[in-house]
């Protein structure tokens, strides 16, 4: 049988796809939990971190309520004429962005608040406004942050498997990703094929764990 | 109005501070008082980094704090030194230097990176990583930086207390430049008498959270009844003009209207500005003027006020001749011997000059 590249090219652009989503929304999020004085800033920064702790499973049956036919999700998606998300590439698109949050999140948010109030604060009296404060100063400050957040985020998405089966389900080309195509291959005892993926992911996770990890060591000997 | 008028009231934790001063619009005025009195917190407020409950700012007639209004940090035409450099460590020297000036407008800037490098001695540094400076270094980077915003009001804040001796040493000359040659008022917050002597033309001495006492630096310095006297480094600044050189000995003679006094020759044009710095320490005093001495300044003096700053010791206020104070740290027997009494004339012998620019 012939090495079927498709689940590989499936997980990668849904990794890609997610840690994009993720960093435009979790840079905000991170700088408005690294920064806001509101009280209930650390209930949002526990609902972010709750995928840490939550079965994935039970993650994908609430957001396969929340995206189906007759949950609030869903019906938006419906009036916006997108259809319903579960089953799609694009559901699974918004699990893994719930399901990755807190790995992308935590990380920036570690970084903006390690840099301080100072840099803003001399920023402020060099007459940068706020825009040009976060885009000139904060950003490129927090870059260790966001290659940790970008690397974890991705990875984290490639290894999901719980939510992708349920709210993705398993259809070639559209949800089947490789976490899924090991599994079937284990279930239908095709050993040698499930080495293949299993292997690969083995090797390809050491390495972006190991390519975090010293480009990581590098930024920081530059950064301090 | 012109210059700055600063009224603040405000609790910071368990501290309430409250302060109403003003501060010419020239020269540098220096915010003095022990750590805790309130200081860094006045530099902020008149920054906008922080804001006070009830506050009023204004500089040369222009509000920037009041009931209504809080003109933010970034349009406020303010430098502020910070007490460490703070360097961008994500931009090089130049970049750093570089971020201020370009957010000001071409036809507002009255300094250019050329000149103030040239003013600080940076131009050996544009090219390097601000992480790889010296402290002493880094600072001065960070006052270039403050300054090519071209600021109306410049705000540091003990821009040399993070430094080691050496380093202080080495910036202020640099300080002294910029208050010789650029016009732009500053506040100066310092915990240090010696840098304020050096340094200040104004004072505002604060104590827990509330202006004690205001004016000139030279008249307060050595008031008895402020903290500044009372310190182991107490002394007094005098104004004079550089009057004549002695080649043979190598001296410089700094000529004032109360007496003369020698330092070691400098290379200064007869006639010009000069201030001495005379620590109590070195002074002592003599009824008549023997000539039988190795002492070279002997100027004659009139008792103003005398305290006791410890059980062994007496601190003397002296005036000369011109009107100008000296302090003189006396043992208080030595005191009782001469029979001193305020209004009593007699002679300061001064040991050691200090010729600050």
């Amino acid at each position: 049988m012939p090495f079927d590249w498709q689940p590989v090219w499936l997980t990668l652009k849904l990794a890609t796809v997610t840690t994009l989503v993720l960093l435009l929304l979790g840079t905000p999020l991170a700088w408005w939990l690294a920064r806001s004085r509101a009280w209930w800033k650390e209930a949002v920064g526990s609902l972010v971190a709750l995928p840490l702790v939550l079965p994935p499973t039970v993650l994908g049956f609430y957001l396969l309520l929340l995206l189906g036919p007759e949950g609030p999700g869903g019906r938006l998606s419906q009036a916006l004429g997108l259809g319903t998300l579960p089953f799609t590439f694009a559901g699974l698109v918004v699990g893994s962005v719930v399901y990755s949050l807190p790995f992308v999140v935590q990380p920036i948010r570690n970084a903006f608040e390690a840099m301080g109030e100072r840099p803003l604060e001399v920023a402020a009296t060099l007459r940068a406004g706020p825009l040009d404060r976060f885009l000139g100063v904060a950003l490129p400050l927090a870059r260790p942050g966001f290659l940790t957040g970008a690397v974890l985020g991705f990875a984290h998405t490639v290894g999901e498997f719980g939510v992708v089966l349920m709210i993705g389900g398993n259809i070639p080309g559209e949800t089947k990703v490789l976490s899924v195509a090991i599994y079937d291959h284990v279930e239908a005892l095709e050993w040698p094929q499930a080495h293949w993926y299993a292997g690969g992911m083995v090797l390809f996770s050491f390495a972006v764990v190991l390519a975090m990890y010293l480009l990581e060591r590098r930024l920081r000997r530059v950064g301090s | 109005m012109s210059g700055l008028r600063v009224e603040l009231k405000t609790r910071l934790g368990g501290f309430e501070l409250d302060v109403a001063f003003t501060a010419p619009a020239t020269g540098v005025t220096a915010l003095f008082g022990r750590s805790g009195s309130g200081k860094t917190s006045v530099l902020r407020a008149v920054a906008g980094l922080a804001r006070a409950e009830l506050g009023l700012v204004q500089l040369n007639g222009d509000t920037w704090q009041d009931e209504g209004r809080f003109v933010p940090v970034h349009q406020r035409p303010i430098g502020y030194v910070f007490q460490e450099a703070s360097l961008f460590p994500h931009l090089s020297v130049r970049r750093n230097l570089e971020y201020g000036l370009r957010r000001i407008a071409p036809a507002d800037r009255r300094i250019g990176l050329d000149e103030a490098a040239g003013l600080l001695g940076l131009a050996p540094l544009l090219q390097r990583d601000p992480r790889l400076l010296s402290g002493g270094e880094r600072q001065r980077v960070a006052i270039g930086r403050a300054l090519l915003t071209s600021p109306r009001l410049l705000l540091m804040d003990e821009p040399l207390s993070a430094l080691d001796h050496g380093a202080k040493q080495t910036i202020l000359p640099y300080l002294e430049r910029l208050h010789d040659e650029m016009a732009i008022p500053s506040l100066y917050v310092s915990h240090d008498p010696g840098e304020v002597a050096r340094l200040a033309d104004h004072m505002v001495v604060l104590e827990q959270g509330r202006v004690i006492a205001a004016g000139e630096a030279a008249d307060l310095m050595t008031r008895l009844d402020l903290p500044l006297a009372a310190f182991d480094g107490a002394s007094a600044v005098l104004e004079g003009r550089v009057s004549a050189h002695d080649e043979t000995y190598h001296l410089t003679w700094i000529g004032t209207g109360g007496g003369r006094f020698a330092v070691p020759r400098e290379d200064l044009p007869a006639g010009r500005h000069a201030r001495v710095q005379i620590h109590a320490r070195d002074v002592s005093l003599s009824l008549s003027s023997h000539h039988d001495t190795s002492i070279l300044n002997i100027v004659p003096v009139e008792i103003i006020d005398t305290q006791e700053i410890n059980p062994t010791q007496l601190l003397v206020r002296l005036r000369m001749l011109d009107g100008q104070t000296l302090l003189a740290r006396i043992t208080r027997r030595s005191g009782v011997a001469l029979g001193l009494r305020e209004g009593m004339h007699l002679y300061a012998q001064v040991k050691s000059v200090a010729l600050l620019g």
